[in-house]
């Protein structure tokens, strides 16, 4: 599905992704974990298309077709999501009416009929009961006075509303609480099939106690140092990132 | 990232106008100029009455006297007022008894806008007065307003039939001598829209004029006048759109609104006059005075605009707080793009007892226009506990526009509450990101995001405007955001 090889991008002068390798498969669950400023949250943009940063070699293969060539609202609709670590706010607009918005570009994309209000609502009904949010929240304007939990699940709810092929989580986990962590994650588990795929990015360990990943990688330093299984993730967990840095450090002397 | 913004601006504020075709119609014109001449050349195209006539050149001459203001914060050359042809009328075979003897040249022009003179077609039940360059050229549902007593006709028509109406309020509120524009249209105004509205009468539906300047070298100087009675209603809706031409138009209107005791008038503007070209060629100067008065207690109106036109904008739907507990109220959304310079805002005069005003502007610029919001607030010695809220934003696209707000306040009596809170923002890259990750493009998103910003305006206007207003807005700023 996703064919990521010798990825590298800059910011400006620095470099931060130094040579991505990565090969995710539809019905697979990848996890990656790394410390802060290791490049995870800048592989996550470069894959959605932020124009931030400037690709500087390597290639990604999106189920057959060139990502790297596609303007981000193009990839979008090809199928790949990205639930944002920092969710925007747009003042006056309804969330309610961004999603439909979103959810009829994608079906003329694929050559559909624009959904009326009525199927539209049924629609939005089923996906509010998976992620837990209530239509009031809906009805309000988009992440303006949302509570980060509120947001968070605003981004899971979008992505059962988008049905993506691959979606990629940015520090989901970021600055929620247990039960907010819970519905969450409860909400990939229902939407994760065999036909999709999901890219976990995240700093600690605990998402993955309720999201659990096929495989977990390492980020250090713009480069996947590690790959495992989910004992990985415990792994690190247990002696912290440091003794990975060390490991490196020792690898390059 | 500032060059990708730019550049994504560029693109989405390049759009062409839309509405800038010119309809091949023989035209009766007066002669180039301005001069008593031209005054009298206009009162006899009109067959006026001799006080008429008085009136037009007792403006003229006081407008000799007068110098064009230079105090708002837009720049243009000189105007030649010798250069303009003040009355410019689509000629017609035979003058129009009905709908259906109108020239199929005009109505298919009105058609072209959206606008069907066809009653039968216009199942939407709003009454439509169209005036093509210097008159009216239909009007219609005429006799079903008539049955609740509601007047809606051409100014010229009014002047003929309801001398005595006109006599009373014309220039009662807008006076001829209030400014430079309004004496020159006091003096060459050769058509618009008058509507009555009587005592405890609810206008059955909205009334609306549609203006279009069709002719070169013309200037359109229109003049409205809407009159409602005690207790009763009327919503009145104006849409304006000009041919693209290489030269400047002049469009000085003026509007006069009054409302008498528990009268409310809603009066809304969707203005779209050619805005000259993306090198800044051409265009409509559009120097407008618009006012009301709460003449009785308990009055409202509410001005809402949604400016989108015109190379040169300087327009101030203004109110009068007269009688106790009357209401004014301004919301207004103005884009600019290219090298639109637009002056806009309201005055709220309080001169009545607790009477209250609100004022939600707007302000939209892109490309190298620049968007002045200026506001007047005044409460006189008497008016005791009045209270106005004026809230101004301004939003813009890109670096090299500017926006500006000019906020004055008079109060004179110190139970007066009187609140102003401004903001500027720009649109911003991760906004528009976070919209193209869930597949809407830069365009759309710009849309998006512009409607968000004036929504609290956009839902002031009546449904069907609404829609057409929304789109307007992201036609207008088409190829100029990122």
């Amino acid at each position: 599905m996703l064919k990521i090889e010798n990825l590298q991008a800059r910011i400006e002068e620095k470099e931060i992704l130094k040579g991505i390798n990565l090969d995710i498969k539809p019905g697979e669950i990848h996890a990656i974990m790394g410390p802060n400023g290791s490049g995870k949250s800048t592989l996550a943009s470069v894959l959605a298309g932020r124009e931030d940063y400037e690709v500087t070699g390597g290639s990604v293969d999106f189920m057959g077709k060139d990502l790297l060539e596609m303007a981000p609202e193009d990839r979008a609709k090809e199928g790949l999501f990205l639930a944002f670590q920092y969710p925007v706010e747009i003042p006056g607009v309804s969330t309610t009416n961004f999603i439909k918005a979103a959810v009829n570009e994608k079906r003329k994309y694929q050559g559909l009929e624009a959904l009326d209000a009525a199927q539209f609502l049924k629609i939005m009904k089923e996906k509010m009961k998976m992620v837990e949010i209530n239509q009031s929240l809906l009805s309000r304007t988009l992440n303006e006075g949302f509570s980060g939990g509120e947001k968070k699940r605003n981004e899971i709810f979008q992505m059962a509303m988008l049905e993506p092929k691959l979606a990629i989580l940015d520090e989901t986990d970021s600055g929620l609480d247990i039960d907010a962590l819970r519905i969450v994650a409860n909400g990939v588990n229902q939407l994760r099939s065999k036909d999709n795929a999901f890219l976990v990015v995240t700093h600690y360990q605990r998402l993955l106690d309720y999201i659990v990943p096929d495989f977990v990688h390492v980020l250090y330093n713009g480069r996947i140092v590690r790959s495992g299984t989910k004992e990985l993730a415990l792994e690190l967990e247990e002696k912290g990132y440091d003794f990975i840095k060390a490991e490196v450090e020792a690898a390059n002397a | 990232m500032h060059e990708e913004n730019d550049d994504i601006l560029e693109q989405v504020t390049s759009s062409e106008y839309k509405y800038g075709f010119v309809t091949n119609i023989e035209a009766d014109e007066a002669p180039k100029g301005l001069s008593e001449d031209t005054i009298r050349f206009i009162s006899a195209k009109k067959n006026e009455p001799e006080w008429m006539l008085e009136y037009r050149l007792k403006a003229y001459r006081h407008w000799l006297t007068m110098e064009e203001p230079t105090w708002p914060n837009v720049t243009y050359p000189k105007i030649d007022f010798q250069d303009i042809i003040y009355y410019s009328a689509p000629k017609q075979k035979i003058a129009p008894k009905s709908l259906d003897e109108i020239d199929p040249e005009l109505r298919e022009t009105f058609e072209k806008l959206g606008i069907s003179l066809n009653e039968q077609k216009r199942l939407t039940g709003v009454a439509v007065d169209a005036v093509m360059d210097s008159i009216s050229v239909a009007t219609t549902f005429k006799e079903e307003l008539s049955k609740v007593g509601v007047i809606f006709c051409s100014m010229s028509e009014a002047i003929q039939e309801h001398p005595e109406l006109i006599k009373k309020y014309l220039g009662s509120v807008v006076p001829t001598t209030d400014n430079y524009f309004t004496a020159l249209n006091s003096a060459v105004f050769s058509d618009g829209s008058f509507c009555y509205i009587p005592k405890g009468v609810r206008c059955p539906m909205e009334l609306s004029t549609y203006f279009r300047i069709n002719a070169a070298n013309t200037g359109q100087f229109e003049r409205t006048l809407i009159v409602a009675e005690e207790g009763s209603y009327v919503s009145y809706l104006e849409g304006c759109t000009a041919p693209m031409r290489d030269e400047n138009q002049l469009h000085a209107a003026v509007v006069e609104l009054v409302a008498m005791e528990k009268a409310e008038i809603k009066y809304s503007t969707v203005q779209n006059w050619y805005p000259g070209d993306k090198e800044g060629k051409g265009g409509i100067y559009n120097f407008v005075t618009k006012r009301g008065i709460c003449a009785g207690d308990h009055a409202k109106i509410s001005w809402t605009q949604v400016e989108t036109g015109s190379s040169v904008t300087w327009k101030y739907p203004s109110v009068i707080l007269k009688g106790d507990y009357s209401i004014g109220e301004f919301y207004s959304v103005a884009v600019t793009n290219n090298y639109q310079q637009a002056d806009t805002g309201t005055k709220m005069v309080h001169l009545g007892k607790n009477t209250r005003s609100r004022i939600v502007s707007k302000g939209i610029s892109a490309g190298k226009s620049q968007n002045s919001y200026r506001g007047l607030v005044s409460v006189a010695k008497n008016a005791s506990n009045a209270r106005n809220f004026s809230q101004c934003d301004s939003m813009l696209l890109g670096d090299r526009c500017g926006a500006h707000t000019f906020p004055y306040i008079e109060v004179k009596n110190n139970t007066a509450i009187v609140e102003h809170e401004a903001t500027t923002s720009k649109i911003g890259e991760d906004q528009i990101f976070y919209c193209n990750q869930r597949g809407i493009d830069t365009e759309a998103a710009v849309a998006l995001i512009i409607n968000g910003f004036a929504k609290e305006v956009m839902n002031q206007l009546p449904m069907e405007f609404a829609v057409e207003a929304q789109k307007l807005l992201a036609i207008s700023l088409e190829g100029s955001v990122g």
